[in-house]
């Protein structure tokens, strides 16, 4: 939490690059941001997206909100090392299960049981494909079992793949938005395939009705 | 020209003067309304009609405080103005991942060499950069990003928001270059003629609309356009620029029939953009100015009249 000045003034400055370009705005479905231990899922379409979540939080919550990301990818540098650890005090999980032993789905439990708040991307990966969302996966399914007491908040992120699609390095300026639900509540007794097709649907219920319309023109 | 016209400084501190005077007009009638008819209570179109005088003022501030920096502040001014207007025109556009490219190119050249090219008074360059240059280059690009999905669709819709955010846009500034005998140094007041009389034109149609407005222009682009409106708008704020012949190289009926172009081109550059946002699904184009909606609501007037008003000033007034 007492992260030393530069990593706190690389953090602002992140935050207010974000801002420059893409204008971001946060909504709220359900009245607004809260310090309640929260996991925000969110869709995933760019290295940008917990930049995202994390400006348009209360600067008071981020500092206790961490993203979930890939240790391969953040690992991989100096730099990234600086960003992902000392920035945003990202909690690193193998996607590769070449690591036997560590469950990423213990990593974050453990994560909220220590009283953080995180930001992760159920579909696993980075979606490059035409369709809006890729399937969940059950790691969702496991943390709301796991840790009941935490909110889920679903995440929609607009925009933010124009602005910096997988395997681009220059952003462009393109406005985004990152649209906040409404918690979602696992309900007892409920199976696995049942609540990720609800919480699926949470999050297609925030995009914005003209991406709506494009993909039925699309079909 | 007009010999008896007063000189820059002292115009454009009456000028501003007016405006603060109706500003504060607005904001008092504004006041009084929300105390009588909604007895302080919430109340979405006072309340709307306020936030929107909020921003009128910020809206003045900011071009007042760009004329008290002359060439550069105002080349500035509208050079930021394109941006935010360019990419809420992209953000609202439909493009692929194969457009990157080209949007980059938009963003981080044409932009910056329209208006330096403006900067450095290359009528013959800044006149022709987008409509040529610009529109050839950029289906290269995005046919470089080898996706041909609705590919003249996603070309076109990038090559309009150049036009209309930074080509268009950027004629309100080139009002500065044009070299009008008997007028030297005091272009800034074309600018100020232009804004008013299309900003004007806008507020008017929007006050004599809901006042008497009834019958519907169209309704399919614009619901709250009125035959009322439209017609009362556009007489009172041909008025207006007559009005303001003393900042003006114009005669009286000069400055009343470039006025009335003004008002025409801008109420036709706001059904073509409302045309757009129908087709997208939306009522703004963002929301940068509280009341407004965003950037491009503010300026679609303007984009359609500033080319033909800096043409009409050009052919008839630049020997």
């Amino acid at each position: 939490m007492s992260a030393r000045w530069p990593a706190r003034l690389t953090g602002l400055l992140i935050v207010h690059f974000a801002r420059l370009l893409t204008g971001v705005r946060a909504t709220w479905r359900a009245g607004g941001a809260r310090a309640t231990q929260t996991l925000y899922f969110a869709n995933h379409t760019s290295h940008g997206d917990f930049v995202l979540v994390w400006t348009t939080l209360p600067p008071d919550l981020r500092a206790t909100t961490r993203p979930v990301a890939a240790a391969d990818y953040w690992r991989a540098s100096a730099l990234r090392r600086f960003i992902g650890q000392q920035v945003f005090r990202a909690l690193l999980i193998e996607r590769e299960r070449l690591h036997k032993g560590i469950d990423p789905i213990a990593q974050m439990a453990d994560a909220l049981r220590g009283g953080d708040s995180l930001i992760m991307f159920p579909e696993g990966t980075r979606n490059a494909t035409d369709a809006p969302l890729l399937p969940l996966k059950s790691g969702l399914f496991h943390l709301a079992r796991q840790c009941p007491e935490v909110r889920l908040v679903p995440v929609w992120i607009e925009n933010l793949r124009r602005v910096l699609p997988k395997g681009s390095f220059l952003p462009v300026p393109l406005a985004c938005v990152v649209h906040y639900g409404e918690p979602l509540a696992l309900a007892a007794g409920e199976g696995k395939s049942d609540f990720l097709e609800r919480a699926r649907a949470a999050l297609m219920a925030l995009r914005p009705d003209y991406d709506n319309d494009y993909n039925h023109e699309q079909r | 020209m007009n010999p008896s016209s007063p000189d820059f400084s002292d115009a454009t501190l009456m000028l501003f003067g007016g405006v603060g005077g109706v500003l504060i007009f607005a904001s008092t009638v504004a006041a009084i309304l929300k105390w009588r008819v909604a007895g302080n209570a919430p109340h979405s179109v006072i309340d709307n009609l306020t936030a929107r005088i909020n921003a009128w003022w910020i809206m003045v501030a900011v071009i007042g405080l760009s004329f008290v920096f002359g060439k550069g502040g105002v080349v500035t001014l509208f050079y930021f103005l394109s941006f935010f207007a360019l990419r809420e025109f992209i953000t609202l556009a439909y493009t692929r991942r194969g457009d990157h490219g080209a949007i980059a190119l938009a963003f981080f050249v044409a932009l910056p060499v329209q208006y330096w090219l403006l900067w450095t008074e290359w009528y013959g360059m800044y006149s022709i950069f987008i409509p040529v240059y610009a529109f050839l280059v950029l289906p290269i690009f995005s046919a470089f990003g080898g996706d041909t999905t609705r590919f003249l669709e996603r070309t076109a819709k990038v090559q309009w928001g150049l036009m209309v955010c930074v080509y268009c846009v950027s004629h309100v500034p080139a009002l500065l270059t044009l070299q009008i005998p008997g007028f030297e140094g005091r272009n800034l007041l074309l600018i100020a003629f232009l804004v008013i009389v299309v900003q004007g034109s806008d507020v008017l149609q929007y006050v004599w609309g809901k006042l008497f407005g009834k019958r519907k222009v169209a309704p399919e682009l614009s619901p709250s356009k009125t035959m009322e409106g439209l017609v009362g708008g556009v007489a009172s704020a041909t008025a207006l620029g007559a009005s303001l012949y003393w900042i003006t190289p114009f005669t009286p009926s000069q400055a009343a029939a470039l006025a009335f172009v003004i008002c025409v081109m801008g109420f036709l550059g706001g059904l073509v953009m409302s045309a757009i946002k129908r087709d997208r699904g939306v009522k703004d184009w963002g929301m940068m100015i509280e009341g407004h909606g965003g950037m491009l609501d503010r300026l679609d007037s303007v984009v359609f009249a500033a080319p033909i008003f800096f043409h009409c000033v050009r052919y008839w007034w630049v020997p």
